[in-house]
């Protein structure tokens, strides 16, 4: 069984991340990238399925500009077997992240494609389920358990409320939410041995596919700022604030 | 303009964020509403009364009383594609199912809506709330989730105003089946749509201690939540984390005990309406964002505020 894992370049989560002065974006120079959290638990447990035996292949795929041949190298180093870069200079947004996925589905045939549920910069929550619409195939959104039997997945997926049990045929699309596993870190030799290991490279022009944005960014602004509040002196003081000033018990 | 407001419930009864996303739909054109369940009948009693909706479709099929993303999906695309506007609420089920319908109409999602600039302009949160980016949408058909937390709920009148009509028919899905759900039965409110939510730190100490803020909670009537802090030193379960990795949460009151206010913290709940830290550290960062704050120790303040509540 051959699994895809697409995964994402983004500001480290323990950034503090800061709204550029013009408006336009949030700053990026000279902040520390790495892996969408969510993509490293989608790596994590398509190596444990590989573990197990039920995987025989894992294909790391990101695109962007030549710096995201780094993350796809952290998934090698944790364990996948090979990468593919598409190497792509235009701001992409989810519709044309899916539709570049769905021409790499539709070229090396996975029978499964881990994703994370989304990404920490623009959380949009859409790639897997799109890819999944324009591939006609079934969706597991917000994993946090994982089964296969026979050309079957079963998927516990969290919601609101609990967790809903669902099975999808293969090939599926599952993407991944913060319980299913922890990753694991890459070690040392493993590190190494992921410079060995081949990349492809695909050109986006050479799939042929409309990525022009449907969403034009006017601006990039800090949320608003919550007034600086007060210090109360004793649990009554509080209460009375909580009654009589705010009003919300 | 016409716009669809996709009705989320769990069969029998509406889920309360839609009368949110309904108030939203209203500022982009005419409403009609989308009810799709294996029973329709007490879920639309709810919604006849909205004010200012036209239409409420209905389809009533066995296949949607779990609402697979294929099948609500599939069905929508069928049935409503000369729509201008289609909206969902920012639930497990919106996120589960428009994402889908927008890739098999060729659209740009916009998610998580919290402000309608025009028409075409939407302001949504990026990076957990950081930033907020003002996007314009050039696409043909917008669907859009709406935050329920950023609007109001759609008013609510006596009289009967949604004209209830069946339509379309469903071809079910075969890549998809639903086997059960396992809810947590907790007499508690669900965290990310609770008025109060309670919420500790490591500086609780044990998973014993989070009892004291348990029954605070309860006094409340308050969801429950955590920092990644108390979740990662295993004291509660990790679907309470509030936070950038967890859940995003904005009651009208958060009740910050014993945590220091990290940023993957601050990211998930920074838009509530009033928060107040309770932390014996008088310098710790939770206190520049609460608009209340006590420096004390949480195992006397907490029990205290408990017991002079009523």
């Amino acid at each position: 069984m051959k699994i895809l894992v697409p995964v994402k370049r983004v500001v480290d989560y323990n950034v503090k991340v800061r709204v550029k002065k013009d408006e336009t974006d949030v700053e990026l120079d000279n902040v520390k990238m790495s892996m969408n959290p969510f993509d490293e638990i989608a790596v994590e447990e398509a190596l444990r399925l590989k573990e197990k035996g039920v995987a025989s292949e894992i294909i790391a795929v990101s695109i962007g500009l030549p710096e995201v041949q780094e993350t796809i190298r952290n998934a090698l180093a944790m364990g996948a077997d090979s990468g593919i870069f598409v190497n792509c200079t235009s701001k992409l947004e989810p519709l044309s992240v899916a539709k570049i996925l769905t021409s790499i589905c539709n070229k090396i045939k996975p029978d499964l494609v881990i994703m994370g549920k989304q990404a920490i910069d623009d959380d949009m929550n859409a790639t897997g389920q799109m890819l999944s619409a324009m591939l006609n195939w079934g969706q597991a959104t917000f994993a946090s358990k994982l089964e296969i039997q026979d050309k079957k997945i079963k998927v516990s997926r969290e919601i609101d409320g609990g967790i809903e049990n669902i099975e999808v045929n293969l090939p599926a699309v599952v993407t991944t939410d913060l319980r299913l596993n922890e990753p694991r870190y890459a070690s040392l030799p493993n590190i190494m041995k992921a410079k060995r290991k081949p990349i492809d490279e695909i050109k986006v022009e050479d799939l042929n596919i409309d990525i022009e944005p449907r969403l034009e960014i006017l601006k990039v602004e800090e949320p608003k700022s919550r007034e600086a509040g007060i210090m109360v002196k004793s649990v009554d003081e509080m209460i009375e604030k909580l009654k009589n000033e705010a009003k919300v018990i | 303009m016409k716009t669809l407001v996709v009705v989320d419930h769990n069969n029998n009864k509406l889920e309360k964020s839609t009368l949110n996303t309904i108030k939203a739909a209203l500022k982009l054109g005419n409403v009609d509403l989308l009810v799709l369940s294996d029973s329709c009948r007490d879920i639309c009693n709810e919604l006849i009364h909205i004010k200012n909706i036209n239409n409420i479709f209905t389809n009533e099929n066995d296949a949607f009383k779990n609402q697979l993303a294929e099948d609500s999906a599939n069905f929508i695309a069928e049935n409503f594609k000369d729509y201008t506007n289609i909206l969902f609420s920012n639930t497990s089920n919106g996120k589960n199912i428009a994402p889908r319908l927008a890739g098999l109409l060729d659209t740009m999602i916009i998610p998580d809506v919290i402000e309608i600039v025009d028409k075409q302009t939407f302001k949504r949160p990026i990076y957990a709330g950081n930033a907020i980016a003002t996007c314009k949408s050039k696409n043909k058909i917008n669907i859009i989730t709406i935050r329920s937390t950023a609007f109001e709920e759609a008013e609510i009148g006596n009289e009967n105003v949604g004209k209830i009509q069946e339509i379309g028919s469903l071809t079910t899905n075969n890549q998809t089946k639903y086997l059960n759900s396992e809810l947590t039965k907790s007499e508690r409110p669900e965290l990310t749509s609770a008025d109060i939510v309670v919420s500790g730190g490591r500086g609780l100490g044990s998973a014993e201690n989070f009892q004291i803020l348990e029954k605070l909670a309860d006094k409340l009537g308050a969801a429950m939540g955590a920092s990644r802090a108390a979740v990662d030193a295993g004291y509660v379960p990790n679907d309470w984390q509030v936070g950038q990795t967890g859940k995003i949460v904005a009651p009208n009151l958060y009740i910050a005990v014993g945590i220091s206010g990290a940023i993957q913290h601050l990211a998930g709940m920074k838009d509530s309406k009033v928060i107040i830290g309770i932390n014996k550290d008088d310098e710790a960062p939770i206190f520049s964002i609460s608009d209340y704050g006590l420096a004390e120790d949480l195992f006397k303040a907490v029990p205290e505020m408990e017991s002079k509540l009523n």
